[in-house]
């Protein structure tokens, strides 16, 4: 019936429309509806809240985050004294804590993720099957309990510090965590940082004049291999010549725990472990599908043109693949450091569990610390987004 | 307008699962709905425990009967809200609970930062530590470098800190969200040591696989005052847990007892005529009926019968009264006089 | 050679030029023993070259590492009956097994089942968390096979009656609602007069928008009128909820509470009003920007301040709208894809016919974007079937956190509690995600066919 009306009245008598019936007046309207109702909520909530926090007393501002934190924490990158130290450290010892775990974890769960992607494509049928075993029990299994089969199951199996697991020169494992032997740099060690870089610098140098050449004789040089072995070979050189300028810390069993050496805390192996094998599953059906997603036809066509079939993998299959995998691989590594917030379920020290769980109950400042956690994450979130975003730029198809 | 309507279309939106209100006058709502909204612990035995059905038990749990029963003369007319360290105060100041009764330690900040009011002390505890006997470790003082496993929100944490640094000693803390978690990393061998107030360990202790593998050190590194906390600006209401606490204390030093509560109102001794409520007016001041006093003891009985009942020797805890003893008998526990 | 002339048939071609030509097919012969059958398989399948038949060995040695021994525990060396913790401790923890025994303890599972369920429902009460159940299963699964017919009753019931029925049989209806009749009346006349406004200024017909407009105030002041009907049903708290009970409200309360918020966020994001679209691509990037435990943190903590001092919510309401805000950001990009996914012409076309944009959205592209986009739901919805597992961080005992909880039970403790009740969880969990992801593969394909013929 209103479809009528509204026909009838544009055949009639299109000059006069009423005000009411011209959509950019009614955009308008709308827009200024929902923006004074957003901007009402948000002014009530906010004023609710600061007078909350009036008559509760907690105090607004962020000055708190100079103030002494007092208690300790069980894994620091950075130097934290709890006598000393201040709640905006705090905030970077778990920030960091967070970070390294993800990044490890994408790391990881990539490898793994790619290595099941392609095992679940393979012939034969038991890979095929394992891998296919391997995503299912992995993916229809909350992470949470996950982390708690790790940490809480198989930490009861680890021996107690006294009859550690002994990996002699590789270090000590027991519940206490892992125990490494850690690396002490002596004199001159910088030479072979120095050096590092320096092949690194070289080896692109080399690459993009490797590639420059193809493009205009043809000729194939082979870059990969070259700046592979400049990147080992250059600092292992710097390594002789300064005279082996490293010895190694290595633990030993004894006491409470085993003394010497770096430790990894077993909530940071749980953790690890935990998120690397479930966001592996997930990764594993992505690349599957987007290997699937390249045609037939492709590979058949490189075939053809003569390329071998590692060729056609490397410069065929792989990056058409990739066009497919990368978004959601990207959203994948969004997930897997947005997870690792479930650290603080298993008191591993990330900025979820020692800023929004042990400073908020510490100083009770709900709102700021709510605020300052959920906007890091934001940050780091949208940080990935543009940088994946970029990436996929990169390796888009360019159409004509 | 808008307000009122605002408040309306919230309240629609709320109404699935009921949302309370609290005003200034707590007893007068707590009298409207009918029962008194108790916030205690998630579990921990001695003190606020659910029993397999959901019934609660424990010292803290029977100072919230004990209001009820002073209130309505009906030891059951409480709800309890299990709350977590970093919820608890939350819950009270938003008026979700009408009073907190969950081993909370009175602290200055606490008292005065906070908003809330500290209505006494039902027991005295301090901070020490659990260890596994066969680890042949006698004093706290031989605890450099150990894994100290404890509680996330709770000043346990920064005693602990406080502790070791003073004793210039190592350590390595692995704080937990929750309680039961703390456990069972401490019984999976995570941790040589596990820290929290005394009564806990005590409490926590029977969680474990093998209790008896386990012993508590003779150190106490801080004070604990635990007791109930009520919002600030409700005199009356913050009188009638102060009192009915009070009142159990009272009720031991005079002799009186869930089972000669009656008898006794007929005695000749004007403190415990004063008490139950046959002499004097003093349960209207508060609000309440005169016989207020009398009706809780019925309910919970005396100071010592909560303890002994809770956490005493013959219970599983097996806790001394030690500084929770009256202070006619050498402990801390003194109330004021109803008079 | 005299039996194969002797069979040949036709004379005339006998000749000795043609003699060593067969005459007839060769009878059909089974394949080499190498190539079929079982050996067959096996060759074509696992070892068809050298680097393979080392791989599947090497998958061979880690089943080998795997399976037997979690059948050991699972199966072969569990414990199913009992009544303390002595039938699943050995004897040196102060039970009754040999020293090394590691096996399931089933019995304690056992006891515990109703708990996992129910959480600390009352026993007498619980009637009515089955009758709920019945409800909303016996409503759901029919809407999800799509052969049976009368969608339209079927959704009206899942919509209208389910959850009001089951609001009412979970919590004991009974409920509170004087104080909403005045705001609530004063709210209906404002949108009549607003509604009736409108539709004067735009010079169409007011009666159709007045009667639709009244119609839904009616149906809430009806809702408000059954929940405040007293059935004579015990309260029972929220308090008392949890186990599976409580993952299964969570769960279908976040994506029943998703799905209209992330259609109009989706719809919002491809809007051509600026504000409109800032709005929706602010909130839905904020919301899947954050771990979904800092929600939950920040709706257990922070919520009750955001409120007029004295109103303040149940602690399971407060997680649902953790989980509604934040399962709806993830639902609008869902919605979203199926929106991209429809040729243009079918906006085209309904622009053509003069529909205007809520006709246009609500007729055509609705309809279409959804259906495509069911996969995409379900997927959504075991997503946030796992997540609910969160919940028990911020202390409300949902599936894991009630079996979490049982650990703390002295009656049963003993070494191999904790890993048979997460046994027990991640057996429970995989199933029902297993169950949906094969219905989401099943829907996938015949959305698939039905669009290609």
């Amino acid at each position: 019936m209103a479809v009528t009306d509204m026909g009838r009245g544009v055949a009639d008598a299109p000059p006069k429309v009423a005000l009411l019936n011209n959509p950019r007046v009614r955009g308008a309207i709308y827009q200024v509806l929902l923006a004074v109702v957003l901007v009402y909520l948000v002014y009530a909530g906010i004023g609710n809240m600061l007078g909350n926090m009036e008559r509760a007393g907690i105090s607004t501002g962020f000055g708190f985050l100079d103030n002494t934190a007092g208690f300790a924490i069980s894994q620091s990158l950075i130097d934290y004294d709890q006598g000393v130290s201040t709640y905006g450290r705090v905030f970077v010892v778990g920030l960091l804590n967070t970070l390294i775990v993800a990044v490890i974890g994408i790391f990881f769960a990539t490898i793994i993720g790619f290595l099941v992607g392609v095992a679940r494509l393979s012939n034969n049928w038991i890979v095929n099957r394992l891998a296919t075993a391997y995503v299912e029990f992995f993916r229809n299994i909350p992470l949470l309990l996950h982390i708690f089969i790790w940490y809480f199951g198989v930490l009861r199996l680890l021996p107690q510090a006294r009859d550690s697991f002994d990996f002699g020169f590789l270090g000590l494992l027991n519940n206490r965590g892992y125990f490494a032997p850690k690396p002490i740099w002596g004199e001159g060690a910088m030479l072979i940082l120095y050096a590092l870089i320096a092949a690194i610098a070289i080896a692109w140098g080399i690459s993009r004049w490797a590639h420059k050449r193809q493009m205009e004789t043809g000729q194939i040089f082979p870059a990969f291999w070259t700046g592979l072995g400049l990147i080992i070979g250059l600092p292992l050189l710097a390594f002789l010549v300064m005279g082996a300028p490293l010895s190694w810390d290595i633990p030993v069993a004894g006491g409470f725990r085993p003394s010497g050496g770096m430790t990894v805390i077993p909530e940071f192996l749980a953790l690890l472990v935990a998120l690397t094998t479930y966001t592996a599953a997930f990764i594993a059906e992505i690349v599957r599908a987007g290997i699937l997603g390249v045609s037939k036809g492709q590979s058949e066509a490189a075939h053809a043109l003569g390329l071998r079939q590692g060729q056609n993998l490397r410069l065929v299959i792989i990056p058409q693949a990739l066009r497919i995998i990368i978004p959601p691989l990207t959203s994948q590594y969004l997930n897997l450091t947005k997870n690792s917030s479930l650290a603080v379920a298993i008191a591993y020290p990330d900025l979820v569990s020692v800023f929004q769980g042990t400073t908020l109950n510490q100083t009770g400042l709900a709102p700021q610390i709510v605020a300052i956690t959920m906007l890091t994450y934001l940050t780091i979130s949208l940080l990935t987004s543009a940088f994946m975003n970029w990436y996929n730029n990169r390796v888009a198809l360019v159409e004509r | 307008m808008t307000k009122t309507v605002l408040t309306g279309v919230l309240g629609a939106a709320v109404l699935a699962l009921g949302a309370s209100t609290a005003s200034a006058a707590t007893l007068d709502d707590v009298k409207a709905k009918g029962f008194v909204q108790c916030g205690v612990s998630q579990g921990l035995p001695g003190f606020s425990n659910p029993d397999a059905d959901g019934e609660w038990s424990g010292m803290d749990v029977d100072l919230c009967r004990g209001i009820a029963a002073a209130i309505f003369g009906d030891a059951t007319a409480v709800k309890f809200t299990p709350l977590s360290a970093k919820e608890r105060f939350t819950a009270l100041q938003s008026g979700e609970v009408d009073v907190l009764s969950r081993n909370t330690t009175w602290t200055m900040s606490r008292d005065t930062q906070l908003g809330l009011n500290f209505a006494g002390v039902n027991y005295y505890d301090g901070q020490g530590f659990m260890i596994r006997t066969d680890m042949n470790i006698n004093s706290a003082l031989e605890l450099s470098g150990a894994s100290i496993c404890t509680n996330t929100g709770t000043t346990t944490e920064l005693n602990v800190a406080d502790y070791f640094r003073a004793n210039n000693m190592e350590y390595e803390l692995v704080a937990f969200e929750k309680a039961d978690e703390v456990v069972a990393a401490y019984d999976a061998g995570r941790c040589d040591v596990y820290t929290t107030d005394q009564s806990g360990l005590y409490a926590q202790r029977l969680k474990l696989t093998d209790p008896g593998a386990h012993k508590v050190l003779p150190e106490i590194i801080s004070k604990e005052p635990l007791g109930p906390v009520v919002r600030q600006g409700d005199d009356q209401w913050f009188n009638i847990i102060k009192w009915v606490h009070n009142a159990t204390l009272n009720a031991e030093e005079l002799g009186v007892t869930m089972d000669n509560v009656e008898e006794m109102k007929e005695s000749d001794n004007p403190a415990i005529r004063r008490l139950l409520g046959t002499e004097g007016e003093f349960g209207t001041d508060i609000g309440l009926d005169n016989d207020w006093a009398a009706k809780a003891i019925a309910a919970i009985g005396n100071y010592g019968e909560i303890f002994d009942r809770n956490v005493g020797p013959d219970t599983e805890l097996a806790i001394g009264r030690g500084v929770n003893a009256l202070w006619s008998q050498g402990g801390l526990q003194y109330a004021p006089p109803i008079r | 050679m005299i039996d194969r002339t002797n069979v040949t048939a036709p004379p005339e071609n006998t000749g000795p030029a043609t003699a060593f030509v067969r005459g007839e097919m060769l009878a059909e012969q089974p394949a080499p023993i190498t190539e079929s059958g079982p050996i067959g398989w096996i060759r074509t399948n696992l070892f068809p070259s050298v680097p393979q038949a080392i791989l599947t060995l090497f998958c061979l040695y880690i089943l080998y590492l795997i399976v037997p021994s979690i059948i050991r525990f699972l199966f072969v060396d569990a414990v199913w009956t009992g009544t303390d913790r002595t039938v699943c401790a050995t004897e040196v923890q102060g039970g009754v097994r040999a020293p090394g025994w590691f096996g399931a303890c089933w019995a304690y599972v056992g006891t515990y089942t109703n708990q996992f369920i129910y959480g600390r429902y009352p026993d007498e009460e619980q009637w009515r968390v089955n009758i709920a159940g019945f409800l909303f299963f016996g409503g759901l699964i029919p809407l999800l096979i799509p052969s049976v017919p009368f969608k339209r009753e079927n959704l009206i019931f899942m919509v209208l009656i389910v959850p009001v029925a089951t609001l009412i049989l979970l919590t004991g209806g009974n409920f509170e609602v004087g104080g909403m009749i005045l705001p609530l009346a004063i709210l209906t006349a404002i949108a009549l007069i607003a509604v009736f406004g409108f539709s004067k200024g735009a010079q169409s017909d007011p009666i159709p928008g007045l009667i639709t407009t009244a119609a839904i105030f009616a149906g809430i002041f009806i809702v408000l009128g059954v929940l405040a009907v007293d059935f004579g049903l015990e309260r029972v708290e929220t308090e008392d909820w949890g186990g599976l009970l409580v993952t299964m409200v969570i769960a279908v309360t976040g994506i029943a509470a998703s799905l209209p918020l992330g259609i109009a966020l989706a719809l919002g994001r491809r809007s051509d009003l600026p504000i409109v679209k800032f709005v929706s691509v602010v909130f839905i990037e904020f919301w899947r920007g954050v771990p979904l435990i800092t929600v939950l943190f920040m709706s257990s903590v922070m919520l009750p301040l955001f409120l007029p001092e004295g109103v303040s919510f149940d602690k399971l309401l407060r997680a649902l709208i953790g989980v509604a805000l934040f399962s709806s950001a993830y639902m609008a990009e869902v919605v979203r894809g199926g929106l991209q996914a429809l040729p243009k012409g079918q906006y085209e076309g309904a622009m053509a016919l003069g529909l205007n944009w809520g006709q246009m959205t609500r007729m055509i592209i609705l309809p279409q974007a959804l259906k495509l986009v069911i996969p995409g739901i379900v997927n959504t919805f075991i997503g946030l079937f796992k997540d609910t597992t969160l919940v028990l961080i911020i202390g409300l005992f949902d599936f894991l956190g009630t079996i979490q909880s049982s650990y703390t039970d002295p009656t049963w403790s003993s070494p191999v509690q904790s890993m048979t009740g997460y046994s027990f969880a991640a057996i429970v969990y995989f199933i029902f995600c297993y169950a949906m992801s094969r219905y989401s593969m099943f829907m996938e394909r015949q959305l698939d066919t039905s669009h290609r013929s």
